[in-house]
């Protein structure tokens, strides 16, 4: 039964990434494509209730469904759903594209499809190729409105990315490496068997492959000095697949990084990998806090707000123990939903404003009382305040921080995230409050825009006000399953 | 390979045939004409080819047969012919604002094999004690991914920074061919499936640079920052 629904799931996407090449027609695709992803959702959540928390195998031994993969697998069929809802209204609105639309909404299937694919992969090396599949359909997807700053964005995001996952495939093969001297020249390559030829490797060459593999996901992660990519491309491509891109594709690769420190748990290294990972988060933090606070351009700030996420998480998982895992993963969550609402909220206000720039949007409540109210609202949150989910992710975390070795780590997030926090919310605030516009916004919004800001604000809300015992649980056992008690 | 036990002969082969491929990529360094680089590609691609095929007699590896004649025809005939035509449509023959003379390239090359060597050594002797297999494995693979990454930086054209990545590939499977050819077929052949899309994304995005910003030198790409 998991198999069937899961081969359901792969089966629908790809069907219905077909399906949109082949009709041709914009408004027929935008149905198929959201009918997909409304499958996809319901499907993720019935294995989430499903599937037992060893995971099970599948495929011969090529897939692996467990909890942490489906946690992940569950954050991208939300951010799926509610983008492929903004979708439909906003992509309406970018009237020069809208005969080429069948082509978006079907590579966006095929997006999707990659991002399924990468959490399930049992073969660090084909988990490898997810992510470099998700690098190609993600690129065309940001360079969807062909001009010279897409162009750009969608050049730079595959070089950097691809330059960087380069790195992390020299990293699995060095593991492999190291594994061959206790099994010999040929094995089957799964993360269970890294794990187990962890600790009888050379530790020396187990921890370079680790930095190796942390530097190369960490570029697609986001983290810096590797995340120049991010921004341009976050910020280029159309809203979606920015919410996509932010909410769904970094959390997969975010999986690659925390899968290889767990894969080194039972090493004398680990203590050293999870201090990297650490202190690659709290740089993350520090350049994302300078970047948003001078920032001038709506989904640049979101970008950077993303690399500020990513870097908190990376610490919470860098942490380790109960709470920093669960607080990471609660974040992830919160995190994909969240910044889904801040990236409709900029988008369709870009486009109703005309323009990119923060200094061009004014007044937002005076034209748009509802959706103005749920941007605000997603701003908030996204900053971390309280009642919204992500700030219960942020304390637990940061608990978890307080019983590990980096004790450091916490009070230098504790001072940047109330830096974040007035830089973020002082562009809001013109924006918000400012001057009123030289030009009067376009007023027009599709109840689907309206409808995705309200759905994923009601989301984030829903996770700030109540924690479920459940949810606890189901993420208590994958941080135990890291390693962490 | 953890206990290597090679003739004296395999072993000379074995060098020389990883030598020519790290000489190869000089090529590429050295020169500023990037059919020239190409073609040094493809013949990287041959170079490997052949080793793969010599590893697979040698060690009774026959998979690595299989690998031989995949990467003769993806990375040796496919690869280079899809990169001449992106070449061919963009009108391009040269790089024609090099950040270093190619003797400085050159030189930098060099200190990479030298950085690479010593680290090969030092990770070498903790791994494996002293054995030489895992000594030139790890000297070229490191060598010529370091190259690679020389290349993304030194170059300006959009083509070279393509060959980097693929330089880049290269490195990666020979030092993997040399140190581990029990190395999953499945993965690399993936892996060359990958490359191909890559190569064609990046490619139909060199036409649209063209299209879009009028050039294809990376230092036009300069409207998104901050």
């Amino acid at each position: 039964m998991i198999w069937a629904s899961l081969e359901i799931l792969f089966a629908v996407t790809t069907a219905a990434s077909a399906l949109c090449w082949i009709v041709r027609q914009p408004r027929v695709a935008e149905i198929i494509n959201l009918a997909a992803a409304t499958i996809d959702c319901l499907l993720v959540g019935w294995l989430l209730a499903v599937t037992p928390s060893s995971g099970v195998r599948g495929f011969g031994d090529f897939l692996r469904l467990g909890p942490l993969g489906l946690w992940v697998m569950l954050c991208t069929a939300l951010v799926y759903f509610l983008a492929s809802l903004h979708a439909i209204g906003y992509m309406r609105r970018m009237h020069e594209e809208t005969a080429h639309l069948n082509r978006f909404y079907g590579m966006f299937a095929i997006f999707a499809l990659t991002l399924f694919l990468a959490p399930v992969e049992n073969n660090p090396g084909l988990f490898w190729i997810s992510i470099e599949l998700t690098t190609i359909a993600s690129a065309f997807l940001v360079a969807f409105q062909r001009t010279a700053e897409t162009i750009e964005a969608a050049w730079k995001y595959v070089v950097i990315a691809s330059a960087g996952l380069s790195l992390a495939l020299l990293g699995t093969i060095l593991f492999y490496w190291a594994g061959t001297f206790t099994l010999g020249p040929s094995y089957n390559m799964t993360w269970s068997r890294f794990a187990a030829i962890a600790p009888l490797a050379n530790p020396g060459l187990i921890f370079f492959a680790f930095l190796l593999v942390l530097v190369g996901f960490g570029t697609k992660v986001g983290l810096v000095p590797m995340h120049t990519w991010l921004p341009d491309a976050h910020s280029e491509g159309p809203a979606p697949v920015s919410a996509m891109l932010s909410g769904a594709l970094l959390n997969c690769a975010m999986l690659g990084i925390v899968r290889f420190l767990e894969i080194l748990k039972d090493t004398p290294e680990h203590t050293l990998a999870q201090t990297a990972l650490v202190a690659m988060g709290a740089l993350s933090l520090l350049v994302a806090a300078l970047f948003i606070v001078r920032q001038r351009l709506v989904k640049r700030l979101a970008a950077y707000s993303s690399i500020e996420h990513m870097g908190i998480m990376a610490m919470g998982f860098g942490f380790g123990g109960a709470l920093g895992v669960m607080g990471a993963l609660y974040q992830m969550l919160n995190h994909s939903v969240t910044k889904s609402a801040v990236f409709f909220g900029s988008g369709s206000m870009m486009r109703a404003y005309q323009s990119k720039r923060i200094a061009g949007i004014r007044r937002v409540l005076d034209a748009f009382p509802v959706a103005g109210l749920l941007w605000l609202a997603s701003a908030l949150a996204i900053t971390g305040a309280p009642p919204f989910g992500i700030f219960w992710g942020e304390i637990t975390l940061l608990q978890g921080g307080m019983a590990s070795e980096n004790r450091w780590a916490v009070v230098w997030t504790a001072v940047l995230l109330v830096v974040v926090f007035i830089g973020f919310l002082s562009h809001f605030r013109r924006m918000y409050f400012g001057r009123p516009p030289t030009r009067t916004p376009e007023t027009a919004f599709h109840w689907t825009e309206l409808a995705a800001l309200a759905l994923a604000v009601a989301a984030t809300l829903g996770l700030g006000l109540w924690w479920p015992a459940s949810v606890w649980a189901y993420l208590r056992a994958i941080a135990h399953h890291l390693g962490s008690t | 390979m953890p206990t290597p036990s090679l003739t004296g002969l395999t072993q000379a082969i074995l060098d020389l045939i990883a030598m020519c491929a790290l000489l190869l990529t000089f090529v590429m360094l050295g020169s500023h004409w990037i059919r020239n680089h190409i073609l040094a590609f493809a013949a990287q691609s041959w170079v490997l080819a052949v080793l793969s095929a010599f590893i697979g007699f040698s060690g009774h590896y026959p998979a690595l047969l299989v690998i031989a004649g995949l990467t003769l025809l993806l990375r040796g005939l496919v690869l280079p012919h899809l990169l001449v035509r992106i070449l061919d449509r963009a009108h391009l023959n040269r790089e024609f604002a090099p950040v270093l003379q190619p003797a400085m390239s050159v030189a930098m090359g060099a200190l990479c094999v030298l950085l690479a060597y010593g680290a090969a050594l030092r990770l070498g002797q903790t791994v494996d004690g002293q054995s030489p297999v895992t000594r030139i494995g790890l000297t070229s693979l490191l060598a010529v991914v370091l190259i690679g990454f020389l290349m993304l930086i030194l170059r300006r054209e959009a083509v070279s920074h393509l060959l980097g990545l693929l330089v880049i590939e290269n490195g990666i499977f020979l030092g993997s061919l040399i140190l581990m050819p029990g190395l999953p077929l499945l993965l690399e052949f993936v892996v060359v499936f990958d490359l191909l899309l890559i190569v064609v994304a990046l490619g139909m995005f060199v036409r649209h640079l063209r299209a879009e910003i009028g050039s294809t030198d990376s230092r036009a790409l300069d409207r998104l920052v901050g």
